[in-house]
């Protein structure tokens, strides 16, 4: 009996690897298409941002008085907005755009996800890795202090954007109002996001506010690997992890709920 | 053998819910021939579908022993913004049957000639009808699932179909759901009547037809 549920779900698993290849390719396909410079955009996007960033603050001369340099402050920052941001955008209304290929029994609400999660992720994590090689090696950013850190932090933020974005893609499906309620909360959450600060340079009363917000956690961690100690970072990985698990089973349930009610084209 | 086993569907609606099936039965085995006649709006295509598995059933159960197809209806099943070639390759890579393979039949089935390599939200509905029947072909099953085929295209396109299902795939499993009693007397060897959301099943066909004309 044990052999029999273990060959029935090692084939499951085989079926949904297949799915989630195909929609992969499928997304990257519309996403980005064959013209242009297609697949790059995936990195050249928050490349030309982070420069931006950078350049602006450079000038500004902000930044300095804590002792970091502004081009690794603005790449970590801006790639684990990026991360959240880009992850649950994608989610929200993924549906639609699929629907006549759910005809097809294998293909899940939970794999549309699924595939344009990995899709996201992958971009934000090359971007990433990417941006900070090249600062690096022209000399604008020092090498990392403790790179485990980096991914450990890195890997939190990708299971926090998993969470939120089953929520709010399950729930798109539900009401228009998602939606746009979303987008606003994407502007105000960038610099509550812990993207534009770190926790330690604000006064008391709002460091405690600020901390409510999950991405912080994970961004102070990050932070927190890359300058080691020349920077005192505030996160609670108990507290971040709790508010991840959460978020991973209401998201899961209601993709759950979404694949009941969904009726393909 | 697909057994259908007390299947209900509750759709919800702006007035509220409604109930499409009721406590359906239905089994299946292999190589069977099964017509489902039934008037417009009378849940045939929501029963294909449940049996297909594009949807599930408010309560009761599907059960599939033999692949089975999705509805081959000559619409739905392909992505507007990618081409009919990547349309292919997405239902090769689903069904995991190896791509290559199939793209000179699809070819030469749909006649599309250069249109197989710009996006399926270009072609006509004639385009369309052609793709949609020679992407379903591509794909080997044990159980083909048929909604309404005879509405649409020319006679000779309609030929073709016909001599690829029913004389190509003849050892193959079909459920055939269809308004016209002449078609599923002509390809069915059961035949069950759906009406006001229950299914009526029959050994001998001609009972069948005469239940679905005595409805009207």
């Amino acid at each position: 009996m044990v052999g029999f549920v273990n060959a029935g779900f090692k084939r499951s698993l085989t079926i949904q690897a297949r799915v989630i290849g195909a929609l992969l390719m499928r997304e990257i396909l519309t996403r980005f298409g064959r013209h242009n410079i297609g697949f790059m955009w995936v990195f050249v996007e928050p490349m030309l941002f982070t420069l931006g960033v950078a350049g602006l603050w450079t000038l500004l001369r902000l930044g300095h008085e804590h002792h970091i340099d502004i081009v690794s402050f603005a790449l970590t920052g801006y790639s684990s907005v990026l991360l959240w941001r880009n992850a649950v955008n994608r989610c929200n209304l993924a549906i639609a755009p699929n629907l006549s290929l759910m005809y097809h029994r294998n293909v899940r609400v939970i794999d549309i996800f699924l595939a344009r999660l990995v899709l996201e992720i992958a971009g934000a994590t090359i971007s990433l890795v990417v941006l900070s090689l090249f600062f690096i090696s022209i000399g604008w950013m020092s090498a990392p202090a403790d790179v485990l850190t980096m991914v450990f932090a890195w890997l939190m933020l990708v299971w926090f954007s998993v969470g939120l974005g089953l929520v709010i893609g399950s729930i798109s499906e539900r009401s228009e109002v998602v939606d746009r309620v979303w987008h606003t909360i994407t502007y105000l959450m960038f610099p509550l996001s812990g993207a534009v600060f770190m926790i330690d340079w604000l006064p008391r009363a709002l460091q405690e506010v600020l901390l409510w917000v999950p991405m912080v956690h994970g961004v102070e961690m990050l932070r927190h690997g890359y300058y080691g100690e020349r920077v005192t970072a505030h996160y609670n990985l108990a507290y971040f992890s709790s508010v991840n698990l959460v978020l991973l089973l209401v998201g899961l349930s209601l993709a759950r709920q979404t694949q009941l009610r969904v009726e393909p084209e | 053998m697909i057994s259908i086993e007390n299947v209900s569907k509750v759709y919800g609606t702006r007035h509220g819910p409604r109930q499409v099936l009721h406590d359906v039965n239905l089994t299946i085995h292999r190589g069977e021939k099964i017509g489902i006649l039934g008037r417009n709006g009378a849940g045939k295509s929501t029963l294909i579908r449940l049996i297909s598995g594009a949807e599930l059933p408010t309560s009761g159960h599907v059960r599939r022993t033999m692949s089975v197809s999705w509805p081959l209806a000559f619409t739905g099943g392909f992505q507007g913004s990618l081409t009919g070639l990547d349309n292919l390759r997405f239902i090769c890579r689903v069904y995991g049957t190896p791509i290559e393979p199939s793209i000179p039949f699809v070819e030469a089935f749909s006649e599309l000639g250069s249109y197989l390599r710009e996006p399926v939200k270009k072609y006509s509905s004639g385009m369309r009808a052609r793709l949609a029947f020679a992407l379903s072909m591509a794909i080997d099953f044990d159980c083909y699932l048929i909604d309404e085929v005879v509405a649409v295209g020319d006679s000779r396109f309609h030929e073709k179909c016909h001599t690829q299902l029913f004389e190509e795939r003849k050892d193959k499993a079909m459920i055939i759901v269809s308004h016209n009693p002449a078609y599923i007397k002509e390809h069915c060897d059961r035949a069950a009547v759906l009406g006001n959301g229950t299914l009526q099943l029959f050994d001998r066909i001609d009972e069948a037809l005469e239940c679905y004309q005595s409805q009207s």
